[in-house]
């Protein structure tokens, strides 16, 4: 079967989703174009010889919705022959292209597909989308929908994990990402965002806290102790019938954080790389998605991380590098445990804690910082992975070559 | 006669006045519709007319549709269409080009106020009696005549939820603030004169939803605070319904899509939820159980016939400890004078207080007048002479529960009564012919179970003893009605019939943690099967104290008696909790809880030592070990003829130790089960958990021979 490789990685700084954040400034439209116009610049491509721009996109309205991958091309004057579609897989949409890339590659339907995603958080907030699971309902209130915070309150009910054992899960992440940006791990893929006349908006992730502390961290309030106690507990308490309640154990510090930005990565086979004079930096080995219980809904990644590895004929312990969406701290707690992996193999460089999850990109996000860390250090495999809402796995794994 | 009188006074305006012959009440029925839509039609090709009036003969306007019709439905499409067909004749009625008034004289409820919300201005009569509300969920139904449709386009998508669904009725003043009912009067003529003049003010009447800049109040579905509330709305139902009512679900449904869709497509929607909900087995139950059986009861099933109805003046209580203070007040608040009795003066005074209390916690609610309360506490005169009692119409005993005692209070109230007085005593373990052999008039001798607390609890447990009279019997009966309870007419028997079921409930509950099942696991598979709590909550509210004086009571009881004692599983856990690790229950703040003076009730941590978990049951084996042991007791009763009629039966197992009431109560659970396919599962929950699962014989023969409860 022919295989598919990365040839390249780009992403923007993640900038803080809210109207005071650097990115609030910029459309969503634009973070994805000097993406492309990076991709293009930096392989010197022929825009002309890519089939196809893959992108997630969590909230795809207003001015991120209606296929925002296709009107990017136009938008970035990319050659008009380039299609462009836009998919949802919720949290997962960013790696999901790039899953969906590879296959694309790997069938020979195509030979050359940009994949990555966009989210701009602070220009269109999480949920104004609607949908089915959270708005009808009769949909859920069979499916018992909850909020992704009280699911993630409820793995650390279930597994007895304390406040402040999530809060230096946070801390820790804090740490490794301040490190990793001063020391310029980032540098490779980080595309700085420029406007209109080319003045730099942001070129750094404005996120990180460098100075957290735990005692800091302890200060912060619950976020979903209140909503939880309208009545998305109750929720949780009738599936999960040993529980009494939920220890709500989450908040700002030690969950995402809500950013703008945007990922890209170009992927394509052996053959175009050779015609366009590119060295290919990994393989994409093994792609999985899994579903699982959608109340708790984010203990996806050990299952969908074990399918991929079962897939593959790999076990944990073949796997050099992991990057494990930091949705809340004891997602990766749980997903650590579940796959029975050291934490120094961890999210290296932090994570979404302490850099913030700009949804439909984060995916394409982590697995290039995953790729430039296996090249830093000159280690061979990785893998990547992801919560999902409503209760999904996503996990990629990839080998240097 | 027509059940729709049409008058046209000279202005033009048309007075329909809903007036069915031969009944008390108006019903939305064949009877009434079709002569409504030949006056409709007439009003419609009569262009002269220029405004409509609709009102009733009646002392109310109109109580809802014809129940008998929708229980016997079984076909969707049928339901489908009858909804369709009244909404077709609603929206004519909105858009027949004149202003359409409801001058609703009285009550207003389910199919009557739709047919208001139907009208373009309603004004009610000010009769604090009068109701008005869509209150079809309590019968598993959805207000299928249009009513998810127009009321939250009338008052919003927020305030008309809970009104629908938790099917709130509200008083005209009510109604109006809230913006169902524009205006309130004080007389029918002032009722119509009104209407006149709205009639002639507003020649152009249009209801709001047929503007074409209509907007929704409080935005519609798609408006950001809707789509938040949606999203929690559901957790919120669930959080008490567990889940177990389609009503609930259906009806956010028709207001969330109603909410997105035009008006008439929204009616469509609701026509075809209403239809699943005519059909299910729930709303079946639910009527069958809460409408015809109650309503059967209630017209005196159960009591004697041929005994003129009588009426308690003067009552006495014996013991004014909790139960006899709950009566006292419940006899109070309807006119009857008590005399709350106490060996000790200040025991009799604290009895008065609850009374008071309960008063004073009204009145801080904005219910009652200081005016009622001191009239009704005035009828309470707390003593310790039994010369009070003179003059009594009935006592009741509700003192401790020892034969002794009972029996030196019978004899000392009967030496001052009247020989017509019924004595009655509020036991609810002791047999009452035992009880009845102090008494020099066994045949005015009855039992009154009450249950705590007796404000909140709707039900009184009637016994008869062996010697009690008819007479006596329909006394009695008419006194619980008179308090304004539901009795239910049971045989003597240990533990009667309520106090029997029900003990099944916390005993399996404690047999499965006796087993290692998780404890939280039991009590929320009492809830999520529908039972008001959980029964390991009810076992420490009972008391494991109390539980365990009955149980020895009845062990010496059974080796008087010579018969063999076979004791439930369950029994080792009271025994174990009572004596091994001192946790006799809420009272002493320590049970299968704890209850901390400040914060929330947590389960016991020592319940894991005590009894380790085992593995565990899928939550479903939980769910029916807990009911199938009170449906199968009550089966049993049902055979034993402790309880007589199977109303009694349901509506006792609701009303008494509330058994999950979308079931239709412990019997028609079976028949909804399936009495083939419960005694089937019955034999395999036998032969996997014990034998006291075997069905009742009278399951197997009913089973055999295909029939079920009616």
């Amino acid at each position: 079967m022919t295989e598919a490789f990365i040839y390249d990685a780009v992403r923007t700084p993640r900038g803080k989703g809210k109207k005071d954040g650097s990115l609030h400034q910029v459309t969503p439209i634009h973070l994805v174009a000097n993406l492309l116009w990076a991709l293009e610049a930096r392989n010197n491509l022929d825009t002309s010889l890519v089939d196809d721009i893959v992108l997630g996109c969590v909230t795809p309205v207003g001015e991120q919705g209606a296929d925002i991958a296709r009107v990017a091309a136009l938008y970035a004057k990319w050659s008009e022959t380039v299609a462009g579609v836009t998919q949802s897989r919720f949290c997962a949409s960013g790696l999901e292209s790039v899953n969906i890339a590879a296959m694309k590659v790997m069938s020979g339907f195509e030979d050359l597909v940009v994949a990555g995603g966009v989210e701009s958080m602070s220009r269109w907030a999480m949920g104004s989308d609607g949908g089915a699971w959270a708005m009808d309902p009769r949909v859920n209130q069979q499916t018992g929908f909850s909020p992704q915070g009280i699911g993630a309150d409820t793995i650390a009910t279930v597994e007895g994990w304390s406040r402040e054992d999530v809060d230096n899960f946070a801390l820790n992440s804090q740490r490794k990402a301040a490190h990793a940006r001063d020391k310029g791990y980032f540098k490779k893929s980080l595309v700085p965002v420029k406007d209109v006349n080319g003045l730099t908006v942001l070129d750094h992730d404005e996120f990180i806290r460098a100075d957290a502390t735990l005692e800091g961290l302890g200060a912060l309030k619950p976020s979903f102790e209140a909503m939880g106690q309208m009545g998305f507990d109750a929720t949780v308490l009738r599936k999960y019938t040993t529980l009494e309640k939920i220890n709500h154990v989450h908040h700002a510090g030690n969950s995402s954080g809500i950013v703008d930005g945007a990922g890209l990565m170009l992927i394509g086979n052996k053959k175009m790389g050779k015609k366009l004079g590119l060295k290919p930096r990994a393989r994409i080995v093994q792609t999985a998605v899994i579903g699982s219980e959608p109340t708790i809904m984010l203990t996806g990644i050990g299952p969908a991380a074990k399918k991929a590895l079962t897939k593959a004929k790999m076990s944990a312990k073949d796997i050099d590098l992991f990057e494990i969406n930091e949705a809340f701290a004891a997602v990766v707690m749980r997903a650590q445990r579940d796959l029975d992996i050291d934490p120094a193999r961890v999210n290296v460089n932090g994570g979404s804690i302490a850099m913030g999850h700009p949804l439909g990109a984060t995916g394409c996000m982590v697995l290039g910082t995953l790729l430039d860390e296996l090249e830093r250090q000159n280690k061979q495999t990785g893998l990547a992975s992801l919560c999902v809402g409503a209760g999904m796995g996503i996990a990629t794994i990839i080998e240097r070559v | 006669m027509t059940a729709v009188k049409y008058d046209k006074d000279a202005n033009g305006v048309v007075t329909l006045t809903l007036d069915m012959p031969g009944r008390s009440m108006n019903v939305l029925n064949e009877e009434l519709l079709t002569p409504f839509q030949d006056a409709l039609g007439k009003i419609e090709g009569d262009a002269s007319v220029t405004g409509v009036i609709v009102t009733s003969g009646k002392k109310e306007f109109l109580a809802g549709a014809d129940i008998d019709k929708v229980y016997k439905m079984t076909d969707p499409a049928e339901a489908f269409e009858m909804a369709e067909q009244f909404k077709a004749l609603m929206r004519r009625l909105e858009k027949c080009g004149r202003p359409v008034v409801a001058a609703l004289n009285g009550t207003a409820l389910g199919g009557g106020l739709e047919l208001a919300l139907a009208c373009h201005y309603r004004i009610a009569l000010n009769n604090p009696k009068a109701k008005f509300g869509l209150p079809e969920v309590k019968l598993g139904l959805l207000p299928g005549g249009g009513g998810t449709q127009r009321l939250p386009r009338l008052i919003g998508i927020q305030p008309s939820l809970p009104l629908i669904l938790e099917g709130k009725e509200l008083t005209a003043e009510k109604a109006k603030q809230q913006g169902i009912i524009h205006e309130v009067v004080e007389t029918a003529d002032e009722m119509f004169a009104q209407a006149r003049a709205w009639i002639s003010a507003n020649p152009k009447a249009a209801q709001p939803w047929d503007d074409k800049k209509f907007k929704w109040p409080g935005g519609d579905s798609k408006s950001p605070a809707n789509g938040q509330m949606w999203s929690i709305a559901p957790s919120m139902a669930s959080a008490k319904s567990f889940g177990n009512y389609p009503a609930i679900t259906n009806i956010m449904s028709c207001v969330f899509e109603g909410g997105i869709t035009d008006f008439d497509t929204g009616c469509r929607v609701e026509s075809r939820y209403f239809a699943e909900l005519v059909v299910s087995q729930v709303s079946k139950n639910m009527i069958g159980t809460l409408w015809f059986q109650l309503n059967a009861i209630n017209k005196g099933g159960s009591r004697p016939e041929g005994v003129e109805r009588a009426k308690v003046t003067k009552l006495g209580i014996l013991g004014a400890g909790m139960m006899g203070a709950g009566i006292a007040y419940a006899a109070a608040k309807v006119g009857i004078s008590v005399v709350l009795l106490d060996a000790k003066q200040d025991a009799a005074d604290k009895g008065k207080g609850y009374s008071e209390g309960l008063l004073d916690k009204a009145l801080k609610k904005g219910r009652g007048t200081h005016e009622a309360k001191a009239e009704m506490l005035a009828r309470i005169t707390p003593t310790t002479d039994y010369a009070l009692l003179k003059g009594c119409d009935l006592v009741i005993e509700a003192v401790f529960e020892d034969r002794s005692i009972k029996a030196d209070v019978t004899r000392k109230a009967e030496a001052v009564l009247d020989k017509r007085a019924v004595f009655a005593s509020n036991t609810s373990t002791l047999p009452i012919t035992g009880l009845a052999e102090a008494s020099e008039r066994p045949k005015n001798f009855i039992g009154l179970h009450f249950f705590s607390p007796v404000d909140k609890m709707p039900l009184v447990e009637i016994i008869k003893g062996k010697k009690t009279s008819a007479e006596t019997l329909a006394k009695a009966f008419d006194f619980v009605q008179q308090i304004k309870k539901t009795p239910i007419v049971v045989n003597d028997s240990r533990g009667f019939y309520t106090s029997r079921c029900f003990a099944t409930y916390p005993m399996e509950g404690m047999t499965l943690l006796a087993e290692g099942q998780h404890p939280r696991s039991i009590e929320m598979a009492g809830l999520q099967a529908g039972m008001a709590v959980g029964p390991l909550t009810v076992q420490d509210e009972v008391s494991l104290s109390l539980s365990m004086h009955v149980l020895e009571q009845t062990r010496k009881d059974l080796v008087a008696e010579g018969k063999p004692a076979t004791e439930h599983p369950g029994t080792a856990v009271v025994e174990k909790m009572c004596k091994d690790l001192d946790r006799p229950g809420k009272k002493a703040g320590k049970g299968f809880y704890d209850y901390p003076a400040s914060g929330q009730k947590a389960l016991w941590p020592g319940l894991a030592k005590a009894f380790p978990l085992a593995e565990q049951l899928p939550q479903q084996d939980l769910m029916d070990r807990l009911m199938f042991a009170q449906a199968n007791e009550a089966a049993k009763c049902y055979a034993e003829k402790v309880v007589e009629s199977v109303a009694d039966t349901n509506i006792g197992s609701i009303f008494g130790w509330g058994f999950a009431p979308f079931q239709g109560g412990a019997l028609q659970y079976i028949n909804a089960y399936g009495v083939e396919n419960f005694v089937k599962r019955s034999k395999e929950l036998a032969k996997k958990y014990g034998e006291r699962f075997k069905p009742a014989p009278i399951l197997v023969k009913m089973a055999k021979e295909g029939t079920r409860f009616e």
